[in-house]
């Protein structure tokens, strides 16, 4: 990926070995070969510190949020709402208030979904996605749109994975209700250019939702700067727990929002004739939350953050350019994807061998990468393809892990002949 | 690199390669279509049974090297049998596949090849899709397109 010169400057080398040392995960053998983990965008690794938390809330400060007058339960709720400001901070938001926590990136945009566009929805209305959207940033709104009436609209991409911009500005129109688009693509790791597709929507009046599952572990992301609507993520793939995300939303949306579920928590009163709800970001939180999650996605931010993303994308570059020469050095190899701005994913084909099966024969050399659609089948479609492999990078990741998948795939031609 | 071998054989790579009865059958009386959602693997199977017997079998599709060369294998080693016989070798097939004492008196043959699969559970599906959708092709009406996963 091409980092602003500026910003390579100033970042810091990672000090690879001394960061491997932090994951206990990567110090294993897989059939008798040393782990090279090359799977990266379906999930992370975590860092000691995050296990450790966990294992400390349950040890110390299990207890519910926002109810009890103990101790325990004041220690857990500070924890939990810490956390609410560690993300605040880590996506540039200006108010804790517009930080939801979610089950994960999918989560947040059904909420979104359900809560912000579906009242607004209307007969012949129109949601804007792209064509190089994760199922969890289509199927959402097909049921939504199904529901109302509504038509699902696909701005097209070109061969080298890159949103076509003049079509996005034609599809944009007076019935376009939300445009929901992801930040860095998972099976092509594209990065698209958000922040002037969020100017273009807000021109014609159209709020706009950003998938940020693969960009907040390598890119910077202020939602100041960016002026979105809504931003969404995972914790599980920036070094956290799975189970728990989030998702930021303007405060004047949130305040408008009706509930998404409706439980404990997110009231300020009950009766049997009404119930008057909590505030946001508490109306959208029924029920007890994943506390532990929480508490451990700060800590994952707070591990990224003592590394600082310039370093870790500067690293993560260097990485993809590697890899991307090694693969293109083995014959039959086709890449998927050749965006101009592309982060830490690296997807392809090898002519003549199904993707199940070169991921197969890497997991038996110890090289664990993705083969499939990548739960976005209208990509696989668009390329002509029903599967690639995947290989996507950590901050962990090393220049030898790079050697390993390229020796891995001459093996796969070694078996295939 | 040795267990590779084991799975990829040198039958099932050149039935991957050239898969056989892979064609459309204008005259079929019986077709079914099997997807593993999971990988995106397609195989369609088309049946002449005449009599009860597969006097015809043929197939279209993509998936991967397992998927595939089992598709074409499972074509010839079905072809002119009964569909009582069909059924009975699929059972040995799925039993061998899934680690259950093989039944006696099922000759599978050629598919042996097909047994270091049963190493790698996750492959599992893609050495049987085109048996379950054979199975799903044997019971359906005639005409009538059935769907299997």
């Amino acid at each position: 990926m091409s980092t602003p010169q500026a910003v390579v400057e100033a970042a810091a080398v990672v000090d690879v070995e001394r960061i491997r040392a932090d994951f206990p995960a990567l110090h294993q053998e897989v059939h008798g070969r040393p782990l090279v983990y090359l799977d990266n965008a379906a999930t992370t690794q975590k860092p000691r510190e995050v296990i450790d938390a966990i294992r400390t809330f349950y040890e110390r400060d299990c207890s519910n949020v926002h109810r009890g007058v103990h101790l325990l339960s004041q220690r857990a709720t500070v924890a939990y709402e810490r956390a609410r400001t560690t993300v605040k901070k880590f996506l540039g938001a200006a108010d804790s208030r517009e930080i939801v926590f979610t089950r994960g990136t999918t989560e947040g945009i059904n909420l979104v979904a359900s809560s912000f566009v579906r009242p607004r929805l209307g007969e012949g209305d129109e949601v804007l996605i792209s064509a190089m959207e994760h199922h969890s940033n289509i199927v959402p709104w097909q049921i939504l749109c199904e529901e109302r009436g509504a038509k699902l609209k696909v701005i097209p991409i070109d061969d080298d994975g890159d949103i076509i911009l003049e079509e996005y500005e034609r599809l944009l129109g007076e019935r376009t209700k939300i445009v929901g688009i992801v930040h860095v693509s998972n099976a092509l790791g594209t990065v698209n250019p958000v922040r002037e597709m969020i100017a273009t929507a807000h021109a014609h009046g159209v709020p706009v939702l950003i998938d940020g599952a693969q960009a907040v572990p390598h890119l910077t992301v202020d939602v100041r700067e960016l002026d979105c609507d809504f931003y969404v993520f995972s914790g599980h793939k920036v070094y956290g727990p799975t189970g728990i995300g989030a998702l930021y939303g303007k405060r004047e949306h949130l305040l408008e929002m009706v509930p998404y579920q409706g439980g404990g928590d997110m009231i300020l009163s009950v009766t049997f004739e009404g119930t008057t709800f909590n505030e946001p970001p508490h109306r959208f939180e029924a029920g007890t939350p994943n506390i532990e999650g929480a508490i451990g996605l700060a800590v994952a931010i707070d591990f990224v953050n003592k590394i600082g993303i310039p370093a870790i994308a500067d690293h993560e570059g260097r990485l993809l350019a590697d890899a991307t020469a090694a693969v293109l050095d083995i014959p039959g190899i086709r890449l998927i994807g050749a965006a101009r701005h592309r982060a830490s994913a690296l997807s392809f084909v090898m002519e003549g061998i199904h993707p199940h099966d070169i991921g197969t024969i890497l997991d038996s050399e110890g090289v664990a990468v993705r083969a499939g659609h990548h739960c976005a089948q209208p990509v696989m479609k668009r390329f002509g393809v029903s599967a690639t492999v995947r290989a996507s990078f950590a901050l962990y990741n090393t220049h030898s892990e790079i050697d390993a998948l390229a020796a891995g795939l001459l093996k796969v031609r070694e078996v295939f002949g | 690199m040795s267990d590779m071998r084991e799975l990829y054989q040198e039958v099932i790579l050149d039935h991957n390669k050239k898969p056989r009865n892979c064609y459309v059958m204008d005259c079929a009386t019986r077709s079914a279509d099997g997807h593993n959602p999971l990988c995106g693997d397609i195989v369609k199977v088309y049946l002449r049974i005449e009599d009860g017997i597969i006097e015809e079998i043929s197939f279209q599709g993509h998936g991967c090297a397992i998927c595939t060369a089992s598709t074409s294998l499972m074509t010839e080693s079905v072809k002119g049998k009964t569909v009582t016989q069909a059924k009975e070798i699929f059972e040995g097939f799925h039993d061998m596949l899934t680690g259950v004492a093989a039944e006696q008196g099922v000759e599978l043959g050629k598919l042996q090849v097909f047994e270091g699969v049963r190493e790698y559970p996750v492959r599992v599906k893609c050495a049987t899709l085109a048996w379950h959708t054979l199975n799903a092709a044997m019971d359906g009406d005639d005409d009538e397109k059935v769907s299997t996963e």
